[in-house]
């Protein structure tokens, strides 16, 4: 391979040997050298035109969501960089395996407030792993291979390349064994030998031990692993919202859901608790609440591969840096067997008490649709069926599917967490729906989520996408906000009310069938119907337009502060 | 609290501009930053001196950037400390003397001369500089120009070859990297 390429060709070559087979994108001025490349290489590289550059960012990262591949997405300069800045964010927060390449104004013109010119290295800093601007086609092949290495290993994340339009235009012979060259990057994936037997021995003297598992038990496929030693040691687990599916729900030593919306059984727990082991979870906010009342009676052992995310909210007794699954196995081979079926009885008992409490199972007068009527159907027709993944968006509907459906499989949740993304869920569903065409994609979103990124309606049908199914939880509200407006706001719905359009019709407009749902009768054929259909379906769940999420911890307040029922109105 | 650290990392463009934003965005006062060439090609070395309670959490986020090499929290430690400062001073023939006597006692260099001022070179560590400086201040200080510190740990305090010891090393979080500093 010593002929001569254009940078553009050793881009589109460079990906190929990265393992990619799906981009999503959008062409324009900067980066069209590299779109002129890429017809090229088709039968390799599949090319999927977005309607937003937002939309290819986040179908990419529901592309890794569901893959734990590397997700590319392609934007020229200017403001189709800058439209990716969101997609990025969220994977960042999220730790989301990305590759954003961009097109940037020619070399001459860097610094000259060219044309769309933006600074997108720049603008990006504080949000990428790691970002390159390529002037020089030399130069790529090394910068393509690093950049792949470094969103793909350690603690994952997005990595933004930048390349210059001549640089995409100029020719070169591509050295594609040049080396890398990341003599600061060396990710820690086993865990300290000593700090391991410390924690096993925590574990083994703890009387009321408990497990939180976090997105990092998915990332690092160590759902078995984190199986095996809650068995062995018979220790409780907590799963946080990216630890959904990590644990098996319906497992007999699974508590649920901690923090902000989690369940009074669990929250009483942590702050009851006398050793936590942390695995794969950075201590949110949403978590902990106010971090110095957190868990105050517990030695808390953190085992995260970011050496930097221990000891950053809480003070941890035994710091273990390195990957999930290793440290999880390490700990299950030495940790001593254990029984705490005391302390589990302890909380099931704690649990029982608030079940029947639960205030978001009152049907207030007047309104026949609730939204735990569909979440509920939704969990009893999954059941009995497999090959499905739920992809939530930002708000209420995200809280009640956290809570309401039971997650047994690693992957099969998927959402926009810590950087609280609305619009995440439809192009991220596209993403999902590629990488996993013989899966059902089940987007779960509000109403207003939907509308921020609706229009890859239009990306699903020109793809020919089948597998996509949208549940609209359609409240006419922006509805976590208008909850805490209700609660801590004097009831004042400022800027949340919301009309939409007939979701149903503009289903339909896009080429997709449409539902309209407002009765509880009707919501189980409707989602039976639609996962039978061969296309896409959005569902309009008209539900109770004040219907909130109970229990919820006031912001800033201690975990042991729950609300589990509303103002008196 | 004044920390010192001193970082190696990549002499790529850019690779300052993450360190520095890191620093903005936790909030970090930063009081001097020197960077320049260090004994390796293609790497440079950084030493700040930042006003931070959680010096842990600094170099733990400074280590997460992959153009950064090596950090090392020096403020425990015993280190030689450099910084230099050219001071242009108000000098008229009625306290030129006096000035001169000063520079003499600091071991100061007058660099320049013109019929009204002086300009004085002094290298010493951070503190003796601002000594020197309050003590010129009242003469006329017209101007002043400082590189920032510099600093290097003492070699006598290293008990194995190749590794730092921090001196006031309790918390088990404080890894001990290998001396990057002692080739």
């Amino acid at each position: 391979m010593s002929e001569q390429r254009t940078g553009a060709q050793i881009m589109c070559e460079a990906l190929i040997r990265e393992g990619v087979e799906v981009l999503f994108g959008i062409p324009g001025g900067a980066i069209m050298p590299f779109y002129h490349a890429l017809p090229e290489y088709d039968d390799r590289l599949r090319h999927v035109l977005c309607r937003h550059e937002q939309g290819a960012g986040h179908a990419a990262e529901g592309y890794a969501r569901t893959t734990g591949r590397v997700g590319v997405c392609v934007a020229t300069s200017g403001p189709g960089a800058t439209n990716l800045v969101t997609p990025i964010a969220d994977a960042w927060m999220d730790s989301t395996p990305l590759v954003a390449v961009t097109g940037q104004v020619g070399s001459a013109l860097l610094g000259t407030d060219a044309f769309q010119e933006t600074d997108i290295t720049g603008i990006t800093l504080p949000i990428t792993k790691h970002s390159f601007l390529v002037t020089d086609p030399a130069q790529l092949p090394r910068v393509f291979r690093e950049a792949f290495h470094i969103a793909s290993t350690g603690r994952m994340g997005p990595v933004l390349i930048d390349v210059t339009k001549d640089a995409q235009q100029a020719r070169t012979v591509p050295n594609w064994d040049a080396p890398m060259d990341l003599p600061g990057y060396r990710p820690t994936y086993e865990g300290n030998a000593r700090q391991v037997s410390e924690a096993a021995r925590l574990l083994a003297e703890a009387e009321r031990p408990l497990i939180m598992a976090g997105g990092g038990v998915i990332w690092s496929g160590a759902a078995e692993a984190l199986l095996g030693l809650a068995e062995r040691t018979g220790i409780p687990v907590i799963t946080t919202l990216h630890g959904k599916g990590a644990f098996p729900d319906d497992h007999p030593l699974a508590l649920g859901m901690p923090g902000m919306h989690g369940w009074v059984h669990v929250n009483r727990a942590i702050q009851a608790c006398d050793v936590l082991l942390n695995v794969g979870g950075r201590f949110d906010d949403r978590v902990t609440g106010k971090a110095s009342t957190f868990a105050p009676h517990a030695r808390i052992i953190h085992v995260d591969i970011d050496p930097s995310e221990i000891g950053k909210i809480v003070r941890v007794d035994v710091p273990i840096v390195g990957d999930a699954r290793q440290v999880l196995e390490a700990l299950a081979e030495i940790v001593e067997c254990g029984d705490r079926s005391g302390w589990l009885a302890e909380i099931r008992e704690l649990q029982a008490q608030h079940e029947h409490r639960q205030s978001y199972r009152r049907r207030p007068e007047g309104s026949s649709l609730m939204p735990h009527d569909v979440y509920e159907a939704f969990d009893r027709i999954a059941r009995s069926r497999g090959g499905y993944r739920v992809i939530t968006d930002v708000g209420q509907h995200q809280m009640w599917a956290a809570q309401l459906i039971e997650w047994r499989d690693a992957g099969t949740h998927v959402t926009s967490g810590g950087a609280g993304t609305m619009g995440f869920s439809v192009p991220a569903a596209l993403g999902a729906a590629i990488a996993l065409p013989d899966e059902t994609i089940w987007v779960i979103c509000g109403d207003g989520g939907f509308q921020m990124t609706n229009q890859e309606l239009a990306t699903i049908r020109q793809e020919g996408i089948r597998n996509i199914k949208i549940a609209i939880i359609d409240n006419g509200y922006l509805g976590m906000v208008r909850q805490w407006q209700e609660l801590f706001n004097e009831r004042r719905y400022s800027g949340t009310p919301l009309s939409g359009p007939d979701f149903a019709l503009l289903a339909e407009a896009y080429g997709h069938r449409g539902m309209r749902v407002s009765e509880p009768g009707e919501v189980e054929d409707a989602i039976t119907d639609a996962w039978d259909h061969d296309g896409c379906v959005v569902i309009d769940f008209q539900v109770e337009r004040e219907a909130n999420v109970f229990p919820i911890v006031p912001q800033g307040r201690s975990i042991g502060e729950m609300m589990t029922e509303g103002v008196a109105q | 609290m004044r920390q010192t650290i001193a970082a190696l990392m990549q002499d790529h463009p850019g690779a300052l501009n993450r360190a520095i934003s890191l620093f903005r965005r936790r909030g970090f006062n930063i009081h001097s930053i020197a960077v320049g060439p260090s004994e390796t090609p293609g790497v440079a070395r950084m030493t700040l001196v930042v006003d931070a309670e959680h010096v842990e959490q600094v170099v733990k986020q400074l280590n997460r950037l992959i153009d950064v090499i090596k950090v090392c929290d020096l403020t425990d430690q015993r280190t030689l400390e450099r910084e230099t400062a050219l001071i242009k001073v108000h000098a008229p023939p009625g306290t030129r003397a006096d000035i001169v006597a000063l520079c003499t006692i600091f071991h100061a260099r007058i660099l320049d001369a013109g019929s009204r001022s002086l300009v004085i070179e002094l290298t010493d560590t951070p503190a003796t500089l601002d000594r020197f400086t309050d003590l010129v201040r009242p003469f006329g200080l017209k101007e002043m120009a400082r590189t920032g510190q510099i600093a290097m740990v003492c070699p006598a305090h290293r008990e194995r070859p190749g590794i730092l010891v921090p001196a006031g090393a309790t918390s088990p979080a404080v890894e001990l990297e290998p001396n990057p500093f002692a080739v």
